[in-house]
C-alpha cells in the first residue's frame, strides 16, 4: 500500500517541478495556491464573472500544457499571471471582434510623457480608503472607473498597483519596456485619480492652482 | 520643479518617496504646492482603495467545475492522476 506523503510547505517553483513530472498533488497544490489571485486578475482585466472564470481555466489548462516550460526565469505567480493576462486581453480582443494580437505593442503614440492627463478636480477625499472599501456602492465604482481605461492601461495598473507586482515583473508579464510600464501607469493613475475624486473628494476643499499648473 | 516636471516624476514619488534623488526637490515644490500635494495623496489613496478592496471570490460551483476539467486534462496528458 502506497503511504501518502503529506504535502509539506514547499516553494511553488519546487512545485512546478514536482508537476512536471507528473504529480498530480503537487499540479493541484498550485492551482490552490493561485487559483484566487489569477480570477480576480481575470475578473478585474475583463470586468465580468463568466469570462473571467473562463480565462482562470485557460490559464490553468495553459498550465499542464506548458509545466515543463517553466525556465525559472520569473517566479511562479509573474509566469501564471502573465499566461493568464494574456488570455484575458486575447478574450477582451475576440469580444470586441478585434484581430487577437498582443495590445502590448511597444510604440504606441501616448507611451511617453508628452501630454499627460492634467489634474482637474483637485480635492481631498471625505473619507479614508479603508472606510469607502467597506461599502458595496464603492466596490461597483471603482470597478466601473477601472473599466474605462484602455485595457493597455487597466492591465499595467492591476499588475502593478493591486496585485503589487514591481515594475520589472509588470514588464515582463507584459513584453514591455520598464519604461513603457511606468509612463502607463502613470496615466493610469492620473486617469482613476481624476474619476475617484470626482466622486469621493469633498467639494467644499477643491483647491485650484493659484500659478500657472502645466 | 514646476509642476508639470513633478507630473512626470509622480509615480517614483507616490511609490517611494525615500528612494529617489528628485525627492528633496520633489518635496519642496509640494511644500508650496498645496494642490500637487493633495494630487499626490489622492494617487495614494486611490492605489489603497483598490487595494483595500476585497478580492473578487471565486464561484464555488466554478471551483469544482474547474477541478473536474482540469483533472480530465491532466489524465490526458498524463494518463494518471496520483
Amino acid at each position: 500500500m502506497k503511504i501518502a506523503t503529506p504535502l509539506v510547505p514547499t516553494t511553488d517553483e519546487h512545485l512546478i517541478g514536482q508537476a512536471a513530472g507528473g504529480d498530480f498533488t503537487a499540479y493541484q497544490e498550485l492551482v490552490t495556491r493561485f487559483q484566487v489571485r489569477v480570477f480576480g486578475v481575470a475578473f478585474r482585466i475583463v470586468g465580468q464573472r463568466q469570462d473571467a472564470e473562463d480565462v482562470t481555466q485557460q490559464t490553468f489548462l495553459s498550465l499542464i500544457e506548458h509545466i515543463d516550460s517553466f525556465r525559472g526565469e520569473s517566479s511562479v505567480a509573474t509566469w501564471l499571471l502573465r499566461i493568464a493576462t494574456n488570455h484575458a486581453l486575447k478574450l477582451l480582443r475576440k469580444r470586441r471582434g478585434l484581430p487577437t494580437v498582443s495590445l502590448s505593442g511597444p510604440t504606441d503614440d501616448d507611451d511617453n510623457y508628452s501630454s499627460l492627463p492634467h489634474p482637474d478636480f483637485i480635492a481631498r477625499w471625505s473619507a479614508t480608503p479603508e472606510t469607502l472599501a467597506q461599502r458595496a456602492e464603492v466596490r461597483e465604482q471603482i470597478g466601473s472607473a477601472l473599466n474605462t481605461l484602455d485595457d493597455k492601461y487597466r492591465v499595467v495598473f492591476v499588475l502593478r498597483d493591486i496585485e503589487g507586482m514591481s515594475v520589472r515583473e509588470t514588464a515582463e508579464a507584459l513584453d514591455l519596456t520598464e519604461g513603457t510600464v511606468k509612463v502607463r501607469l502613470l496615466r493610469a493613475r492620473l486617469m482613476l485619480r481624476e474619476q475617484l475624486t470626482r466622486q469621493f473628494g469633498d467639494e467644499a476643499t477643491r483647491l485650484f492652482p493659484d500659478h500657472e499648473h502645466g | 520643479m514646476t509642476c508639470e516636471e513633478l507630473l512626470k516624476a509622480l509615480n517614483e514619488y507616490v511609490d517611494d518617496e525615500t528612494a529617489l534623488a528628485v525627492c528633496q526637490e520633489f518635496a519642496e515644490h509640494l511644500a508650496g504646492c498645496d494642490p500637487c500635494q493633495v494630487v499626490v495623496d489622492n494617487i495614494r489613496q486611490s492605489i489603497a482603495l483598490y487595494k483595500a478592496g476585497e478580492p473578487y471570490p471565486m464561484p464555488p460551483e466554478f471551483e469544482a467545475r474547474l477541478r473536474n476539467s482540469l483533472k480530465e486534462r491532466w489524465q490526458q496528458k498524463f494518463g494518471k492522476v496520483s
